[in-house]
């Protein structure tokens, strides 16, 4: 694990890519890896790209790499993929618009499989964006599946969220919904050359101008794009530097890290603290009240008191 | 999750623009159960090695059609064993003329499917290399 921990912050692409297999799959040595790399992570600037399928997001994203490799800083790419609940298996297809980017030393691209997670990412994907920027990458642009409206995790990994609009998909009133469209920092409306794009543009700001209460002294920018010829991404690169450096000018940057800092601490308690429980109760007691509860003889809030009450009261 | 899912990359390297056979295999394999990472045509053996190592797959399946395999594959071949990937499963689908089936085995490739071929058989085939692997 030493070797291939050093082989990965050194910079050589085999160990990095092997050090992220380990933490995806929680491999022996994932924690202690996590351990050792963590006090290097928090220098890269996490960008969420989001949007429906078909949206354009990972054509958007080669044309961004392209835009921050001019600029001369490294990028790596983090693309999620559904798993089918049928197979387990997956088709990981974002590479076949970013294949460009491969043969560029100064850009990682990996596809993941969400494996189950229905928020939009995979359970491990703040682990790959923590190995690769502990290996040096300085923007990471983290691409979620095709997205509907709920699909929000990636607001609380990502420093700025770029959520993507495309023209055809409703009206005013899908745009004043909760979900997708709150956690944007930056919204884009890309194929901005097909028929109606100046419709969902007008709406788009029309429900931005809603924003009456709004203390934030962040004016939510709008930008057009067309990702297959590549128009529209040096503003959109200029959005999200503004923002990253509103972040850190505002102090929101330290909310921002605090309140993923929970989140982070929050769910590794709860898988953790789940799964000491169900080493203790023995998976006996634990299938006997999963069956009653299937039998309908207990509700599921007696069914997790009865686990509970046998330990004494130290499980509360 | 107590399996470590299986990584298969399927590529289709050279310069002709027909996918089909490519897709239908990367289909049956997710169906199989397996990651599949689609990196779609004209790949180049350089873009294809960087691709399985940045992936950090198990496995290599190439599609081709153009009749450049006996360039291609030597090339990328021996890309994978200079980058470290030399233990990757490598198979072939598409147009490959029986006479030169033995001479890509011999460079280490492990299977050369043609057209017709039941997916099932593909994925079998790649189950049964898993479990030698494993024995091994």
């Amino acid at each position: 694990m030493n070797e291939l921990l050093e082989g990965a912050l050194s910079g050589q692409r085999r160990a990095i890519a092997r050090l992220i297999s380990t933490l995806e799959n929680e491999e022996p040595g994932a924690r202690e890896a996590l351990a050792r790399l963590y006090p290097r992570t928090g220098q890269a600037r996490v960008i969420g790209i989001t949007g429906a399928p078909g949206s354009g997001k990972s054509t958007l994203i080669l044309q961004m790499a392209r835009e921050y490799r001019r600029r001369d800083m490294t990028v790596g790419v983090v693309a999620v993929d559904p798993t089918s609940p049928f197979s387990g298996g997956a088709l990981l297809g974002d590479r076949v618009r970013m294949q460009a980017l491969s043969t560029d030393p100064g850009v990682f691209l990996r596809s993941m499989a969400s494996r189950g997670s229905l928020g939009g990412l995979a359970q491990a994907t703040s682990r790959v964006i923590q190995a690769l920027d502990a290996c040096g990458y300085r923007r990471i642009l983290a691409e979620t599946v095709g997205a509907g409206q709920t699909e929000v995790d990636v607001a609380h990994l990502a420093h700025t969220t770029v959520v993507i609009q495309v023209p055809g998909l409703g009206d005013d009133i899908q745009a004043l919904k909760a979900g997708i469209l709150e956690i944007a920092d930056i919204l884009v409306v890309n194929k901005a050359d097909l028929s109606g794009a100046e419709q969902t543009v007008a709406t788009l700001r029309a429900m931005l101008g809603l924003h009456s209460g709004s203390t934030s002294a962040w004016q939510l920018p709008l930008v057009k794009t067309i990702a297959t010829t590549g128009a529209g991404t040096l503003e959109l690169i200029d959005a999200i530097e503004r923002h990253v450096a509103y972040l850190l000018q505002s102090g929101q940057m330290q909310i921002r890290e605090r309140a993923r800092a929970a989140k982070e601490l929050e769910e590794v308690l709860r898988a953790e603290l789940l799964r000491r429980a169900l080493a203790r109760w023995g998976e006996e007691r634990y299938r006997q009240a999963i069956e009653r509860l299937a039998a309908h003889q207990l509700d599921p809030y007696t069914a997790a008191e009865e686990l509970l009450k046998d330990e004494g009261g130290r499980m509360k | 999750m107590s399996q470590k899912p299986y990584r298969i990359l399927i590529t289709k390297p050279g310069l002709d623009g027909h996918d089909r056979g490519a897709k239908i295999i990367a289909k049956a394999l997710r169906d199989g159960g397996f990651e599949v990472i689609y990196t779609g045509l004209r790949q180049t053996p350089e873009m294809i090695v960087e691709a399985a190592l940045q992936e950090d797959v198990q496995a290599i399946g190439l599609s081709i059609l153009s009749g450049a395999h006996m360039t291609l594959i030597p090339r990328t071949m021996s890309l994978l064993g200079q980058q470290g990937l030399g233990d990757v499963l490598v198979f072939l689908g598409g147009i490959i003329p029986e006479e030169d089936i033995p001479s890509l085995l011999e460079l280490g490739v492990r299977g050369v499917f043609g057209p017709g071929t039941p997916t099932d058989e593909v994925v079998a085939f790649i189950r049964k290399e898993i479990a030698a692997q494993e024995g091994s």
